[in-house]
Formats: structure tokens, sequence, C-alpha cells
């Protein structure tokens, strides 16, 4: 079957300090390859500073790689003028980590759920914020929160908002960059289970980037390890988390408290 | 509406302290505009005795505070003894010169700085960022009085503008479109200075604000929803970045009020900027408290609208105001 979003050799520099000469550069992105079927989810762990993040923008389309390609069903998207990349945008949502940020503390959870219809001028007014209720209700706000700001949510809210918003043009693929990391244990949980309901009832892919083995276990089809701009392990994440083949991946699940338990009730079931 | 309340409230005890502490400071400077005229041995000490108890400056100070006080709330703010006339007609012809300048200056300064701003955000680093950055830092470095002369050389070199006053000498006879035209020349000079005297602080204000903005993860989630990149720039951000600079636009009307009193000595243009300048150094007592309160409320009502602006724009304010 062919893989919903691939990813080759993709090369992302960043120039290194403004002052410095254009040749010393930062590579972020070291020849990243990898391939995610539709309805699944990857997940991407590595230590912070290994590119994950910037993997997410480049596959967004909110950065452009220096080199490589991204395949998108089948369309080559890296390379698109800015005004296609603009169009395909919307199938590729992106929530971020820090909910506070990524949320227009001038919004209500109502305006923040209908931006993205204003933006694609989809809809009629009444309809616009019917939908975004229903998307709201869907990840668990209730009617009587739609008219509260950002700042007066608590964090697990924030971030089912910004989950919210993120479905409400009904994309194939999300990218959670570290999406749960900013939230209590209790409410991680709670979140994590909404995300895996969400694509089991809408057949969503996602990519899961975190540093977090435990969470990648629990949400994840495959895993791929992420060391210094480049993928050094990937395949089924039983035996990822099982038998690490990489330095990377054990210095990873060594600083992961409880991935054992996890492991044998991923045998179990 | 308390919101205001409290705002105008605020506005009015700090017109009140400035109007009782320049008081205060003009005590304090020795002599008064009568010492001179003892030296003239034409006028004879009780001349000079009478006249000081006549304008009631032999009375204490706090006497005389209380009198002023209660001139100003029945619409009188004195007398000026080198005009020999009341003060507030005098000013207030001056003092519409004044916000005229000002406020032209103020208006072009903003529709400038904002575009430049924005163009050098979304540019942050790159050579055209640069360069403006460079610019601005080099016109924030020239003071403004270097400026206004600089300008000036150039019109008296080059003879384009004319190199003083608010109307050429027979303004009355011209045709609407002529007068419009002569007004505009006359106020080339002094708006430019202001103009460049204000423009760099305000153009790296709103850079700094935008650019600060368009790092932020809500802004690249509205990509994600495929905003088109002039729309998220000038409708977004600008939007997100809007409350240091309102805030900014309270400060640069007092700002620019005080570069334009010394553009508009430099410039002979006939505001309040001269009228002052010539009453501090005659010690003419009620010219100079009445022109320094008379800035202290345009500074004032600069700050008040910048606060009804923000109050406006950010629904946030609101709420917090509502609540209390």
């Amino acid at each position: 079957m062919q893989p919903l979003l691939r990813v080759e050799n993709l090369v992302k520099h960043y120039a290194a300090g403004r002052p410095a000469p254009p040749k010393d550069k930062f590579a972020a992105l070291d020849g990243v390859s990898l391939s995610i079927s539709a309805r699944t989810t990857l997940a991407l762990v590595g230590e912070s500073g290994s590119g994950k993040s910037t993997l997410a923008l480049c596959i967004a389309c909110l950065e452009h790689p220096t080199s490589g390609s991204i395949w998108f069903e089948g369309v080559e998207v890296a390379g698109l003028h800015e005004n296609q990349q603009r169009l395909l945008r919307p199938q590729i949502q992106l929530v971020f980590q820090d909910p506070a940020s990524s949320l227009n503390p001038r919004w209500t959870a109502l305006e923040i759920v209908s931006e993205p219809f204003f933006v694609q001028g989809r809809f009629r007014k009444q309809e616009r914020s019917d939908k975004a209720c229903t998307w709201l209700d869907r990840v668990g706000i209730s009617r009587k929160m739609v008219s509260r700001r950002a700042g007066e949510l608590s964090g697990g809210q924030k971030q089912r908002l910004a989950i919210a918003r993120a479905l409400a043009l009904e994309p194939k693929l999300i990218v959670l960059d570290e999406a749960l990391s900013a939230l209590d244990y209790s409410v991680q949980a709670q979140v994590s289970n909404l995300l895996l309901e969400l694509q089991s009832s809408l057949g969503l892919t996602y990519l899961f980037i975190t540093h977090d083995c435990a969470m990648a276990a629990h949400v994840a089809d495959e895993i791929a390890v992420m060391d210094r701009g480049r993928i050094v392990e990937s395949g089924p994440a039983e035996k990822i988390l099982r038998s690490p083949g990489h330095a990377a991946t054990r210095s990873l699940l060594a600083a992961t408290p409880g991935v054992p338990e996890t492991q044998s009730v991923l045998v179990n079931s | 509406m308390r919101y205001f309340l409290g705002r105008t409230l605020h506005a009015v005890f700090l017109l009140f302290g400035v109007s009782l502490l320049t008081f205060l400071f003009s005590a304090l400077t020795p002599g008064s505009y009568f010492d001179e005229m003892r030296l003239n041995p034409q006028i004879s000490r009780e001349t000079v005795a009478a006249l000081r108890a006549q304008y009631q400056l032999d009375r204490p100070l706090p006497v005389r505070y209380a009198h002023w006080l209660n001139a100003v709330a029945h619409g009188e703010l004195g007398f000026s003894f080198a005009y020999n006339s009341p003060v507030g007609p005098l000013l207030w012809v001056r003092a519409r010169n004044t916000l005229f300048l000002t406020i032209t200056a103020m208006l072009l300064a903003w529709l400038l700085a904002l575009p430049l701003g924005v163009w050098s955000a979304s540019r942050f680093g790159h050579a055209p960022d640069r360069v403006l950055s460079w610019t601005t830092a080099t016109l924030l470095v020239i003071p403004d009085l270097v400026l206004a002369l600089g300008l000036l050389i150039l019109a008296v070199r080059t003879g384009w503008f004319p190199t003083g006053g608010l109307a050429s000498l027979g303004f009355e006879n011209l045709s609407p479109l002529h007068k419009l035209r002569d007004l505009a020349s006359h106020m080339a000079l002094p708006v430019t200075a202001l103009v460049l005297a204000t423009l760099p602080m305000l153009v790296r204000h709103v850079r700094a604000s935008v650019a600060e903005v368009l790092d932020a993860p809500f802004l690249r989630a509205a990509v994600g929803h495929g905003i088109p990149h002039s729309k998220l720039l000038y409708s977004y951000a600008l939007r997100a970045a809007a409350n240091p600079l309102i805030s900014l636009f309270g400060f640069s009307v007092g700002t620019l009020l005080s570069g334009s009193l010394l553009v508009e000595v430099v410039m002979s243009w006939p505001g309040l900027g001269p009228l002052l300048l010539e009453a501090i150094l005659a010690r003419d007592l009620y010219v100079v408290i009445s022109g320094v309160l008379l800035s202290m409320i345009f500074l004032v009502s600069g700050n008040l609208f910048a606060d009804v602006l923000l109050y406006w724009a950010d629904p946030r304010i609101r709420i917090a105001a509502s609540a209390k």
C-alpha cells in the first residue's frame, strides 16, 4: 500500500548565528527518510535538539527544507511554490507543544476553532460556529466553556482546543509536536485516549513527536528514533522498545520511568 | 464605563500634581518679571512694589496657587506681564498651530512606521531589514536640533521651501487651492523634521513587536490553515503586536510635543515653542505655567486616547475592567 506520507533524504540547514559566514551551517536535519501509512501512528522519539520539531515544520510545509523530498499522497510537496503549498497546508495540521502560546490569547474558544473556516472562507457565519461547536464538543469542551478565552482554560482544555482547531479543516495527517509534554500525567492519559479515539473514528494519521518512550509505546504503531538530525532506528513499536538496537534509543528508554510495564501491557494485548 | 472614569480621574489627578509642581518650581527660581525694572532708574521703587502687589506677587505661595486654581476653574489662565493681556487667548492661537503641526507629523510618522516596521520584521535579519536598521539607528543618534538645522540649511540653499512662519504674505488673497499649497510648503520642513525625529523609534518598536509575535505558534497555526502572507502580517501579526504599539502611540504624543517645541523655535513656527521660550526667558510666570499645563493636557489626552484604543482593541482588558 502506498504510504500517506513519505519523506526522502530530507536535509535542513540553518545558518549558525547571523554574523557567521554562510558556509558555517548547522544541519538540523541530516538526510531523514521515513514513511507513514494511512490511519497509523508513527512516533518520532528523540532528545531535544535532535531535529524533531524541524522535521515537523518541514512536513507541515511551514519550513522549506534545504534538500530532499516530501511525498504526500503521492505528490511531491517540498518543491511546490508557496501558493500551491498554501492550498495544501489544510491537509496537514500541527498541534504544538505549548498550548498557551499556540492559541491566540485574545480569542474565545469558539473563535479559535472557527478561525480556520474564516481563513479558508468555508461556510457561512452561523454554520461556522455550529461546526466549531461540534468539534469542541467532540474533544470534550462543553457548550458553557466555548465563550471562554484561552487564558481561562486549563492546560488540558487548551490542548483539547488546539486539537479541535487542528481537526476543523478535516486534515488527513496531524503532526503532534510534543503535544502532550506540557501536561501532567493524568491529563496526558486522557488526551492521548482522546487522540486514539479520534483516530479510529475519523481515520486520522498521526506523526507523534515525543521524547517520552512510554507515551510512544501507548499510542504508536511504529517508532522512529532520531538523533542529531538522523533517524538511527525505526520499526514496529513493540520491537524497538523490547530490543533497542541503538545507543540513542537505549538512553531514551533509560530516561523513561515505567517503560517495562508499558511493554508488558503491549505484549499482553 | 468605569474604566474610562478611572482613567479620566487618574488624568485629572496627574494634571493637578503637575500644576502644583510647576508652581512650586517657578517660585523657586530667583527673580521675577519685575525685578529687571528695578535696574531701570526711571522706574521708582514704589511703582515696582505697586505692580508686584497688583499682580499679587507679594502674597505667599499657597495663596497665589489657590487664587490661580480658582481662576483656572473659571476658565482664566492668568495674565501675561509681557504681553499685557490674558494668557488664554494668547495661548489658544499658538496651541492650535502646535497641534496642527504635531498631529500632521504624528499621523504621517505612524503611516510610514507601520508598513516599514512590518516589512522589516517579515525580513528579519535579511539584507533589507539590516539596511533599514542601520538607517534608523543613524537617524536615532542625530539630535533633533541638528536635524532641524540641517533641513533649514537645505531650505536656505535650495530655496525650495520657505524657511519659517505659517503662511506667506498676502495669504488671505489666495484662492483656496493656493492657500492649501502655501500652507503645505510652510509645513513641509517642520513636519519633515518631526517625522525624521520620531520615525526611527517607531519603526524599531513596530519591527520588534511584530517580529516577536511572528514566531508565536498561534501564527504558525494560522499559516498552517493556509492564510496568505500579507493577511498574516497585517491582519494577524499586527493585531497581536498592537498592545505595546498602542501604548507607544500615547507616548509618542509626548515625545512629538517636546520635539515640536524645539523644531518650532528653530523653524520659527508660530506655535507654543517660541512663546514658551520667550516667556521663560522673561519670567512671564503665568504664560509658563499655562504653557506647561497645556502641553501636559496634550500629553495626558494622548495617553487617555491610547488607553481607550487599548480597551477597544483587546478583549482581555475589557474583561478585566468589567470584572473589577
